[in-house]
């Protein structure tokens, strides 16, 4: 497995791809614990899987079709009763730009 | 079995033949949660008038002939499967105010049967834990039987309350890691974990896709047997849904057990690996034949495979919680990002935070391969070393825990590792999807030992009996 040096630059780097924002106490917190996790990940580097296929879903299963046709689906009402951000019968949400 | 509680089986024939009513008996269950749950903290969400309600409305169903394999029977729902109309959190802030506008398929399968949804159970946030510790909505669990130690994780609730109760009742929960194993284990109590795609995931808010399983504990193995019957099935809204058919207990003749000699081992603690040593060998009194057999790759590389794609699997499932549609919001302030970054970051739990970050990392450009993909492939290997134990042996027996439930001031001193360490024992069988059972092996220092019994994928009728055969011995 590639070495990464789990440093603060790449552990915001993450952060901000995971939309997270960490506190001082945080960052301090997870550096070593990070690290410390992913060492032990690399344990797999002396297991030979060259000859493998992954196993993206652990019990085979081939050509799982259905019709094109649209079924049933929750009503308007239903899909935004879980908010408080809607306007005219749509959710609304946070300035894109 | 607690003296006065009727396996769910006897029970759905008293309230058919009227000699129980469904809506007495769910009064008593709700009389004893509102006594004990605030000490205890099993439930999440319990409302009485909810139950109450339901109870009554089948009463009068029954009354005009109703039937089901459930009928009256009280279930509790893990937070994490959505419950129509009930705040549904999976043990997060972040979903603070969710009432799902639909039940899951496995909850909708229970009422179907006259089920009676109880409330929702407590578990570690999204499933994140072994100790159902890790929660940022609801209250840590207690241990019935030592209140100063762990139900276990993330089911905690679930096998608490199955423990507990003096009262005919099924747990409905879920594992990843091994969240239904473990709880009850530490709590002494039966659990099914059934094979991958068994059981529909429609309406689980999801941990890892690859490898969720829905799956049920109860007092027996019976009890909890029933329960997955209930559940399972394909479902069209799961396009990985398996049709697997009935699982049913049956006397084994002439059944062999695999003992996982790496996997003992790895067992520190002596007299956990001489409890459920000394059960399994029991079992020699029926005929069971016991032979030592081999599972080197999942003992050495099961924590490390299983950690990268569950962590790869949460970062991305979690994504979509951010303060929009359902669950936790705040004002609308700043440009999207900014608003997304600032609800989970408040929303989100110390160990939410930290398995997203460890899965983010795990998939980004340049680590992908080395990490999330080799651990999939490392999958692949691991699942044909269980096969070929399998082409040997019916089933495989070791301890469901290498500890018993740590006190609370233990579990505080662990380091993240540490933790996930405590999955060793759980975590081969649930990477590789196959179904196991879980069964009472015994007592240390008055605390249960969990045996954990494994079969081939779709194997549930073999490991069931094999866990009632367990469950019999004296």
């Amino acid at each position: 497995m590639p070495k990464a040096k789990v440093d603060k630059e790449l552990l915001l780097k993450v952060a901000a791809n995971s939309r997270l924002k960490l506190t001082e106490s945080e960052i301090k917190k997870f550096l070593p614990q990070l690290s410390a996790v992913l060492d032990s990940f690399s344990k797999l580097d002396s297991l030979d899987v060259s000859k493998e296929e992954p196993s993206f879903q652990p019990v085979a299963i081939k050509n799982v079709f259905r019709e094109d046709k649209a079924g049933k689906s929750i009503s308007q009402d239903a899909a935004l009763s879980n908010t408080t951000h809607k306007k005219d019968g749509y959710f609304k949400g946070p300035r894109v730009v | 079995m607690a003296k006065q509680t009727l396996g769910v089986s006897e029970f759905v024939n008293e309230v058919r033949a009227g000699n129980i009513s469904a809506l007495e008996h769910a009064s008593k269950i709700c009389e004893e949660i509102e006594k004990k749950n605030k000490k205890f903290a099993h439930f999440n969400t319990f409302d009485k008038n909810y139950v109450l309600e339901q109870a009554r409305a089948l009463e009068k169903e029954i009354k005009r002939g109703r039937k089901g394999k459930l009928l009256g029977v009280p279930i509790s729902i893990k937070d994490c499967l959505c419950v129509k109309g009930v705040e549904s959190r999976a043990g997060s802030k972040i979903l603070s105010g969710y009432k799902p506008v639909f039940d899951a398929t496995a909850v909708a399968k229970a009422r179907s049967e006259g089920a009676i949804i109880l409330g929702k159970t407590a578990q570690d946030e999204f499933g994140f834990g072994t100790f159902s510790v890790n929660h940022t909505a609801g209250k840590i669990p207690l241990n019935p039987l030592d209140e100063s130690r762990s139900c276990g994780g993330s089911s905690g609730g679930a096998a608490g309350f199955t423990a507990l109760t003096d009262y005919t009742h099924i747990a409905i929960a879920e594992s990843t890691g091994g969240s239904i194993a473990c709880p009850a284990s530490f709590c002494g109590v039966a659990s099914i974990t059934p094979t991958y795609g068994v059981v529909s995931r429609y309406g689980l808010m999801d941990y890892a896709n690859s490898l969720d399983k829905i799956g049920a504990m109860g007092k027996t193995v019976a009890d909890s047997a029933l329960a997955l019957n209930v559940i399972s099935g394909k479902d069209k809204m799961d396009s990985t849904s398996l049709d697997s058919g009935p699982a049913e207990i049956s006397k084994m003749k002439k059944i062999s057990i695999g003992v996982p000699t790496e996997l003992m081992d790895s067992i520190e603690d002596k007299k956990i690996r001489d409890l459920a040593l000394k059960k399994i060998h029991a079992a020699e009194s029926e005929g069971a034949k016991v032979v030592d057999v081999k599972l080197p790759l999942n003992t050495k590389y099961g924590l490390s495979g299983y950690y990268l794609i569950a962590m790869s699997e949460a970062s991305t499932n979690l994504a979509k919680y951010c303060g929009m549609r359902y669950g936790f919001e705040k004002k609308l302030e700043g440009a999207f990002n900014e608003y997304f970054t600032s609800v989970r970051s408040e929303a989100f739990g110390e160990e939410a935070k930290r398995r997203i970050l460890l899965g983010t990392f795990a998939r980004m450009s340049g680590f992908r391969d080395a990490y999330y993909l080799k651990a999939m492939k490392a999958r692949t290997k691991l699942i044909n070393e269980y096969r070929q134990v399998f082409s040997k042996v019916d089933v495989i027996a070791h301890p469901a825990m290498p500890i018993i439930a740590p006190k609370f001031s233990e579990i505080e001193k662990l380091t993240p590792l540490e933790h996930y360490s405590a999955d060793l024992c759980t975590v081969p069988a649930n990477l590789c999807a196959m179904p196991h059972a879980t069964v009472n092996a015994g007592f240390l220092k008055d605390l249960p030992v969990g045996l954990m019994l494994t079969a081939n994928h779709l194997q549930e009728s073999k490991v069931l009996s094999a866990a009632a055969m367990m469950e019999a011995l004296k």
